[in-house]
């Protein structure tokens, strides 16, 4: 052993130092990162940046003087707080949107925003103040609905055009929530929908009663006319029989009827045949 | 050594150095100098040294002395190795033992039939693997990572845990609505790498899409299965739309609406619609009823009209003087009858007389 220690001594040394050397130069950058190498203080060159030549893998350094920043590569979601926005004809909306972007220039970035959360802290309110323009332009109503997508164009053009100073590029920017804000608002659009609903109530009952008297008419006219068809084949039989059925109806003894009595003159008709004159 | 030994006064360590002395001075030195051995001084010296030979045994296998006593070398605590041929240390043998095993297991992957695998080569994405047994290379070199991309993953909005959110339609109504949004992984590579936070990217986009289309409907529209149906569809479509914009490798498999309910607040309110509704049904129904009774009251008289009326035309007069006769008679057979012969007598009615005696004659007719 030790014969072999001196004899190749030297080249034992300069193999650990290699090896050591090694450790420190070389790097993985991952899949999902792209890394700045910054050498004292100024970055230097950039590695698996989208768009760039160098990709992802092992990669090398000078040790000790080049250090790396690791940026994520990844589409990062940069998310708003709640914001209450006036609509043009002055109705309050809580608008709650969110921007997706990504680190496109790393090398701005790190010397610009330090990091992705610099980017989003710089972001954010540029946010905020592109989507209450925006959308403060418009009504309420156009504020929920078909006019959403061009609106929400502009703002991620406007916010893109700002986050370039930052190395991000933003990639879409959409509205997650339009909420009535609690208390008045939201307590008169209960209101609305309240009486809305009885308003509706209201009709469909009152369209029952008018189908309901509309059928009773129609059965009455129908009836009047199946009476009219059958009883005008001939009137003064129909005054006869009729008469017949009335007198039955109105003096024959029945459940729920007066008493009736009669006090006939010998003259009577129906007596005629009683006093046996012809 | 017992100086040089931090843990001297332990039994174990002491037994040793005395083993060593105590042979030739006999057990006159073993007794004062091991309090912990009562029965070393009195009982006899044989006796005395098998005792603490047995104890220094214990120490010497199990004790915290043990391993150390045998001065650095290979194998556990209890366990001794059997030598190895020439004499050299196990030492490296299970070093190259654990790290071949690491290895190899590291470059052995069994990928799941729903499963997919994305092989990193250093860092960088070098391919992806499909069901089956794949080998790679070991692990610091390569590394896998295993996803489940046919499973389908059901999101709930709101989650169980959220208050219900209500969403506004297009003519500013709200609707308080719960959904299920069912996805899965189109490109394993594409969800691993392209997006910083997926899942919460599907929940964000779902309730995007979400508020969008019902937007562009109305409260009644959301209502109805109709309507209902094509939200689901345009939610669906969108997601798709702003997920593959992002290059997310989702794919979403469907939206369901489980429940679209106007808001708590106005719940009364709606009720009372379907009342009314069933209210103008009832009357509906009544006004029916009565129709169809006229109309077969009519067409009965009217019939049994006719039927008369047919016999008439065969023989007016007799048919005529007939039913005078028989009505006549149902008449004033159940009638009382009072007949004034007399010309110009004015008769004495006593009414109240007929009445009292009819109600007693017919109890049950008034």
């Amino acid at each position: 052993m030790d014969s072999i220690w001196t004899k190749y001594r030297w080249a034992f040394v300069i193999a650990g130092i290699g090896l050591v050397a090694l450790f420190l130069s070389a790097y993985v950058v991952n899949e999902e990162e792209q890394v700045v190498v910054v050498q004292a203080g100024k970055p230097v060159r950039t590695v698996n940046t989208p768009g760039g030549d160098s990709g992802a893998g092992l990669k090398f350094r000078v040790p000790l003087v080049e250090s790396l920043r690791r940026v994520d590569k990844r589409v990062l979601d940069l998310e708003m707080r709640d914001e209450e926005v006036l609509s043009n004809d002055q109705q309050r909306l809580l608008v709650n949107a969110y921007a997706r972007f990504r680190i496109v220039d790393p090398v701005t970035m790190v010397e610009r925003a330090n990091n992705t959360d610099g980017v989003r802290r710089a972001l954010e309110p540029i946010l905020n103040s592109a989507l209450r323009q925006e959308l403060g332009r418009r009504t309420f109503q156009a504020m929920l609905t078909a006019e959403r997508g061009t609106a929400l164009a502009n703002v991620r053009a406007n916010l893109d055009r700002e986050a370039r100073q930052y190395g991000a590029e933003v990639i879409d920017v959409q509205i997650k929530r339009t909420d009535l804000p609690e208390g008045a608002p939201l307590q008169s659009a209960f209101r609305r929908m309240e009486t809305d609903r009885e308003r509706e109530a209201r009709t469909i009952r009152a369209q029952g009663t008018r189908d309901a008297r509309i059928i009773r008419a129609e059965a009455d006219a129908e009836a009047a006319r199946i009476y009219a068809e059958a009883f005008g084949k001939d009137q003064d039989f129909y005054d006869f029989y009729r008469a017949m059925q009335s007198y039955e109806q109105s003096f024959a003894r029945g459940e729920g009827r007066g008493e009736s009595s009669f006090i006939l003159s010998p003259d009577n008709e129906y007596l005629r045949q009683f006093r046996g004159r012809r | 050594m017992a100086g040089k030994n931090p843990w001297g006064s332990s039994g174990g360590g002491d037994d040793t150095d005395r083993g060593g002395e105590d042979s030739p001075s006999g057990e006159k030195g073993g007794g004062p100098r091991n309090p912990w051995l009562p029965g070393g001084g009195n009982d006899g010296s044989g006796e005395g040294k098998r005792r603490s030979a047995s104890i220094e045994d214990i120490f010497k296998n199990r004790g915290p002395e043990g391993p150390r006593r045998r001065g650095g070398g290979p194998g556990g605590p209890n366990f001794r190795m059997p030598q190895r041929p020439g004499g050299k240390s196990w030492g490296p043998v299970i070093a190259v033992v654990v790290i071949g095993g690491f290895l190899l297991l590291s470059s052995v992957h069994l990928v799941e039939p729903r499963e997919q695998g994305v092989v990193k080569t250093l860092g960088s994405y070098s391919r992806t693997l499909d069901p089956g047994l794949h080998f790679t290379l070991p692990y610091p070199i390569e590394s896998v990572d295993k996803e489940d991309v046919q499973g389908v993953r059901a999101v709930n909005i709101p989650a169980s845990n959220q208050r219900a959110k209500l969403i506004l339609t297009g003519d500013q109504n709200l609707v308080d609505l719960s959904y299920t949004v069912r996805w899965n992984i189109k490109d394993l590579a594409d969800f691993k790498f392209e997006l910083a936070d997926p899942i919460e990217t599907v929940n964000e986009v779902a309730e995007a899409a979400m508020r969008a289309s019902v937007a562009e409907k109305t409260l009644d529209e959301t209502f109805t299965g109709q309507g209902r149906a094509e939200i689901q569809q345009r939610v669906r479509l969108r997601m798709q739309e702003t997920l593959d914009a992002y290059g997310a490798g989702i794919d979403v498999r469907g939206v369901e609406i489980a429940k679209a309910d106007p808001p708590g607040e106005v719940v009364d309110a709606f009720r009372d619609v379907s009342v009314a509704e069933q209210n103008a049904d009832a009357a509906r129904n009544e006004a029916r009823g009565y129709a169809q009774q006229t109309l077969s009251r009519a067409e009965g008289e009217a019939e049994a009209f006719d039927k008369v009326y047919e016999q008439y035309r065969l023989a007016p007069e007799v048919t005529r003087q007939r039913l005078y006769y028989e009505t006549m008679e149902r008449v004033l057979a159940q009638t009382d009858k009072t007949i004034v012969e007399a010309e110009g007598v004015t008769p004495y009615l006593p009414l109240p007389e007929i009445q009292r005696r009819s109600r007693q004659g017919a109890p049950g007719g008034q």
